[in-house]
């Protein structure tokens, strides 16, 4: 049994989805190109039912965002559903259920996308529809009101009232003392109460153009019929020769060991997590990530992992433990821990527990054994893999928006199976080092005499 | 296999003769196991889906969370094998076994690769029929049942579900949690699982589905593997109730920004010759996505929530009419009257000619759309069967939908829709109510 849905709040800020480990098919049934105007296309086919995935990807989010604006992404991908020149507001997800379709859209740190799921015979008017949207969206300062009090509602929902996901705010910032990816996605709840109407068309303009966008289209779709619809709809739009390089700044050097507690009384259960800065998947250098990967299932990934043996079986100091990490990145990402402590065990004491069996693994080493067992579940996860196409367009998705290619995700499933033991090792003696890390304590409020 | 499927539902949508060539196979095995069969033999897996009737209703008086603590305990150590050994030895295999339990089943959902088929079962009949309940197994996950109780009691939504049930179910398994009480847990014993196991893994209760690389021969010789060896009867099902609603709005203080507000009224069975007209109309009103009625008056022109969804809910031990929503403490009140104006508007008016027929577009455009993998299959095929709906179902169910009048549609508005029943309950502190 695994708790792992109630925990993994602490993680997520605003927008996340549950990463696969390792899952990043190899196969023949992906095709991409590019438009003349830069749009990048990419095609995965899977003929087994006539359905198909229609997304645009924007490599813009929230990390690409002006200062004192957080959350103008995010917002923005609101304010899209609410009409452009020739469509009404609400019309064109109305459309889209028309045909017996869904649509929707989902904002990241480093990508905005939109999507529909269709029946394959309705693409062109799907494409019509986006392409429509990516540069003739209108804006009124009613639908402004009124989508502002919708993302607050959202925030609401999603963090306000889950003292996990504010400890997770808290933990990213204290992360990242410099770069954006220390501010929520959605934004903090001050500057979303200010963003305006030129907030969110100076986010647009700025970044909605085919030069900045991917389009991924999934399932039942030949290339050739997908290019020719791309050419008739996306082509037209003119490159943005304006489009600004993706200019971050960067993390410093962590120097100093970083220390937070977050006291809220609707928590129930204290718990400590530590994050530590770690490299990302890089474009043709994704080995590091790679060691990464696998070094966060060696620690933490379940019932065999070396936390759970250590703090779990061999002594009950944890109901729950967990090692995280995502490689899929523009910048430089976390590695991440977490420990629900058991019943009598103070967060001191679990942090300790924590501490020594990090110590520990970085002098035992790897399991051999288990090293096998992961590499053929990387095996097996790529015949999984197949069996769902959607999921394997929002891998290219991600990818493909944080600076890898489509070479690069076929390329990982061998990356990853030719991890070494040494390799985990060089990657856990570089990245878990407590000089360069963050602790947090979620705990109750203090109870007063 | 699946481009079939699709085939014969877009012949409805096209209204072109319907072929019934539909390929479900209804299978039974030389055991006596009832098994539906899709075959799919392009990826080298199967996504097996296994149900059991019953689940965290069968608890015995005393007991509540017994079956639920039993099922988390299914994966922890069966036949020779210890916790670890269990998880290491599917690990080695690459099966993925999933156990889970709700208020009327526990459902096991498994995926293994062809080549490995035959281990994976072998553990998985383990863990079905097999379970060690070791006690420092049952240690460990009743710490972590109890973390989650505990964290349950400061969740708003869990508070609200809770409110919820009490309100409605009276005595019923469903007023109360599956996963029981920090008193009940605590005080479960090992007995109690080995019961809440022979009540709840009975073959009488049993329905299972499979999709993938593998024959038909080869499935109903696979489920006699399974579940030889189970008991052939369990547990008794709970009797039916009918839910209490009262009307009104219950406020459960509760110290957060934004409230969580369940509402509901009566609703109608699953065999109700009106069904279909009220899941169209169900549709329309809330359960579809930006288009509905209270998704466009709540969230699109007034911005008081981020989502609100209505269900019809069609339970096995009761049938209701559900909803819910999220808005900031300040706003909550009049998010509730907008509803309620919707409730009236919708019974004295129904809906019109272009909602009724956005609705169905949409609704018979996208039931294929569910069919898109094997384990997705797999879990349609199983609820089928529970529903004790026959496999021609699928090839006829948009034709359902199609039927529904303009009439129908007010018929069962007003028929149903009570805003006198309809009965909010809210956690959070809601400004003005």
């Amino acid at each position: 049994m695994r708790l792992t849905s109630l925990f993994l709040g602490t993680f997520c800020a605003a927008v996340c989805s549950a990463m696969p480990g390792w899952a990043g098919a190899a196969d023949e049934r992906v095709t991409d190109f590019t438009l003349s105007n830069g749009m990048e296309v990419v095609v995965i086919e899977d003929h087994r039912a006539p359905v198909a995935m229609h997304m645009v990807w924007y490599r813009s989010g929230s990390a690409d965002e002006p200062v004192g604006q957080s959350g103008v992404a995010h917002f923005l991908e609101h304010l899209l559903f609410k009409g452009t020149d020739t469509l009404a507001p609400g019309e064109l997800s109305a459309t889209v259920a028309r045909n017996g379709g869904q649509d929707n859209a989902f904002t990241s740190y480093d990508y905005t996308a939109y999507y529909q799921r269709v029946a394959a015979d309705r693409l062109d008017l799907m494409m019509k529809m986006e392409a429509d949207r990516m540069r003739n969206a209108r804006l009124s300062d009613e639908d402004i009101v009124t989508e502002r009090q919708v993302i607050l509602e959202e925030r609401a929902q999603r963090t306000d009232n889950n003292p996990r996901a504010l400890f997770g705010e808290q933990m990213n910032a204290a992360q990242y003392m410099n770069h954006r990816y220390g501010v929520p996605i959605i934004g903090w709840r001050h500057e979303m109460e200010t963003l305006d109407r030129e907030d969110a068309l100076s986010f647009y303009q700025t970044h909605y153009s085919p030069n900045n966008a991917i389009l991924i289209v999934a399932g039942d779709v030949t290339p050739d019929a997908v290019k020719a619809l791309a050419e008739k709809h996306y082509g037209p739009i003119a490159a943005n020769p304006e489009l600004p390089p993706r200019l971050r700044s960067e993390e410093p050097p962590q120097t100093a060991e970083r220390r937070l507690i977050y006291r809220d009384a609707r928590v129930a259960q204290p718990s400590v997590s530590r994050s530590y800065l770690a490299a990302e998947r890089d474009a043709g250098a994704q080995e590091t990530a790679a060691a990464l990967t696998v070094l966060a299932e060696i620690l933490g990934g379940g019932q065999t992992s070396v936390l759970s043996e250590k703090l779990q079986f061999e002594t009950q100091t944890a109901i729950y433990t967990g090692a995280f990490y995502s490689g899929v990145s523009m910048d430089d990402t976390t590695f991440d821990f977490v420990v629900v402590p058991a019943e009598g065990i103070s967060l001191e004491a679990a942090e300790a527990a924590l501490d020594k069996v990090i110590a520990e693994f970085l002098t035992t080493g790897v399991d051999g054994a288990q090293l096998e067992r992961i590499k053929m579940q990387i095996r097996a996860a790529d015949i999984y893999a197949r069996d769902d196409v959607e999921r394997a367009a929002n891998r290219y998705g991600r990818a493909l928006t944080t600076g890898l290619t489509v070479a690069d995700v076929q390329a990982w499933p061998e990356i990853l199976q030719a991890v070494t033991a040494d390799d985990v090792m060089a990657a856990a003696r570089d990245v878990l080092d407590r000089r360069r890390s963050v602790t947090g304590w979620l705990m109750a409020e203090e109870v007063s005499q | 296999m699946i481009r079939v499927l699709w085939a014969a539902v877009a012949a409805v949508l096209l209204a072109a003769p319907l072929r019934a060539e539909i390929a479900i196979q209804e299978l039974m095995s030389p055991g006596g196991v009832q098994v539906w069969l899709v075959e799919e033999h392009s990826i080298p897996f199967t996504a097996l889906e296994i149900r059991f009737q019953g689940g965290g209703s069968l608890d015995l008086a005393g007991k509540r969370g017994a079956t639920n603590l039993m099922v988390g305990l299914l994966e922890e150590g069966a036949g020779a094998l210890d916790a670890r050994g269990f998880t290491t030895a599917k690990e080695e295999l690459a099966a993925e076994f999933s156990y889970d339990i709700g208020d009327d089943a526990v459902s096991i959902s498994a995926r293994f690769l062809t080549e490995n088929r035959a281990a994976s079962v072998e553990l998985l009949r383990q863990s079905l029929v097999e379970p060690r309940f070791d006690a420092d197994a049952i240690e460990r996950v009743r710490a972590q049942v109890l973390t989650g109780l505990r964290q349950d009691e400061k969740d708003p939504r869990a508070l609200a579900s809770r409110a919820f049930d009490t309100m409605a179910f009276g005595d019923h398994p469903y007023a109360t949690s599956f996963q029981g009480t920090l008193d009940s847990v605590a005080g479960l014993t090992r007995e109690d699982l080995v019961v809440a196991h022979q009540g709840a893994l009975a073959r009488d209760r049993l329905y299972v589905s499979a999709v993938g690389d593998i024959t038909a021969a080869e499935v109903t010789a696979l489920v006699d593997t399974l579940f030889a060896a189970l008991p052939a009867t369990g547990a008794p099902l709970p009797e039916a109730i009918t839910p209490n609603f009262p009307g009104g709005v219950k406020v459960t203080d509760f110290d957060t920004p934004q409230s969580v507000v369940l509402f509901g009224q009566p609703g109608l069975d699953r065999d109700d010759p009106d069904f279909f007209a009220a899941f169209v109309l169900d549709h329309i009103l809330g359960g579809g996505g930006f288009e509905s009625r209270l998704m466009q008056e709540v969230r699109e022109k007034r911005g008081l929530t981020y989502g609100v969804y209505s269900y019809l809910a069609d339970r096995d031990s009761a049938f209701w009419w559900g909803g819910s929503l999220n808005s900031q403490n300040e706003r909550a009140a009049e998010a509730i009257d907008v509803i309620r104006a919707e409730w009236l508007k919708m019974r004295d008016a129904g809906v019109s000619d272009a909602e009724l027929s956005d609705a169905k577009t949409y609704l018979t455009g996208a039931y294929p759309l569910r069919f898109d993998g094997n384990g997705p299959i797999a879990a349609i095929l199983v609820g089928m069967q529970m529903q004790g709906l026959p496999t021609s179902y699928v090839t006829e169910r948009n034709a359902k939908v199609d039927a529904v009048t303009k009439e129908d549609v007010a018929r069962v508005a007003k028929r149903l829709m009570d805003p006198e029943a309809l009965t909010f309950v809210v956690v959070g502190r809601p400004a003005g109510i």
